[in-house]
């Protein structure tokens, strides 16, 4: 039951979360005001999941094989490489160092 | 992908590698939900209405440990908060009558988002809404395998899928630092969540990072385009 309960509260939530913007402010324009920052929105957030999925942990910070794959990533990135080149090298680096170490 | 033109298709084709790394993690939470006593159905309604991995894997591994309803909700709820400050951000690119904006706004997952930004707060609805059906298919497909039992399939840590998602939102960053600010926002929102990762719980850094885009507000009054100059 305790399964239940949370399949539905988190689903409820997660559902007006994802429909606040799309439903509530529909094809509105936004404010000049509130354009700046909104555009800001996407780089502060993916370097932030960027941080968060490379060292985050369950209340501390995880420094492991995953350092490597973005390292390797990184790498690739700064050569250019095609984003799934970027995904397939991050996940044998992180795969090859959890082997070594 | 060309700039112009993106069809739903393109979107399609562009996340299919994300797609597969998304699948097997969705094998992965359907066998962690299993072992971890949410049955069968349960898991499966999950991955098809709250469709976001790290909040579905904080719930089962927090009722895994006995951890208690509240405990879980909590956690999901606080990473799923996101979706708040990025439904905003592609809020203009949804028409049409309510309930098809309702349903299409389930479509939004961070790299469907990801993948879709044209940088300077510009995004490609084509791309959004093309990629974001293949990873809801790859999610819920995935899950149906891992509670059928896939522990054939192995920890996706095995194969370095976990060093993955952080090297493709960094792919997906660097193509929007297109200026000062917005390299300054970044790095911003990069040191909170650093910060804050040890002293809160998983989802509370990414949500609070969320306010260094109020560095945005100094060049407020300039349309979005001009900004990229």
């Amino acid at each position: 039951m305790t399964a239940w309960l949370v399949v539905v509260v988190v689903g409820a939530a997660t559902f007006a979360f994802k429909a606040a913007g799309p439903v509530i402010l529909g094809r509105r324009r936004l404010p000049d005001r509130v354009a700046g920052p909104v555009a800001l929105l996407a780089p502060v957030l993916l370097a932030a999941l960027v941080v968060t999925q490379t060292v985050g942990g369950d209340n501390e910070l995880v420094f492991d094989a995953r350092l490597a794959g973005v390292g390797a990533g990184a790498a690739a990135i700064a050569v250019r490489a095609p984003l799934p080149a970027v995904v397939i090298i991050a996940a044998a680096a992180t795969a090859v160092t959890r082997l070594v170490t | 992908m060309s700039a112009e033109a993106a069809t739903y298709r393109d979107g399609m084709r562009a996340v299919l590698a994300i797609a597969a790394t998304v699948w097997f993690f969705g094998a992965s939470f359907g066998l962690l939900a299993r072992s971890s006593g949410m049955g069968i159905a349960a898991p499966l309604v999950m991955s098809a209405t709250t469709f976001a991995g790290s909040a579905q894997f904080a719930v089962v591994s927090i009722l895994g440990a006995s951890g208690g309803a509240a405990a879980a909700i909590t956690a999901a709820v606080l990473l799923n908060a996101r979706y708040v400050p990025i439904s905003i951000s592609v809020a203009s690119l949804f028409h049409g009558r309510r309930l098809r904006r309702l349903a299409e706004a389930q479509l939004i997952v961070d790299e469907s988002w990801a993948l879709s930004s044209r940088g300077g707060g510009r995004f490609d609805r084509r791309l959004l809404i093309g990629a974001g059906l293949v990873l809801y298919v790859a999610w819920v497909t995935g899950t149906a395998v891992g509670v059928a039992g896939g522990a054939a399939l192995g920890d996706p840590k095995n194969i370095g899928l976990d060093g993955a998602f952080p090297a493709l939102f960094l792919a997906l960053l660097v193509p929007q630092l297109v200026d000062r600010t917005a390299r300054m926002a970044a790095l911003l929102g990069a040191v909170i969540a650093f910060a804050l990762t040890p002293f809160t719980p998983p989802g509370t850094p990414i949500v609070a990072a969320s306010a260094a885009c109020l560095l945005g507000l100094r060049r407020s009054g300039r349309p979005a385009r001009e900004q990229r100059a």
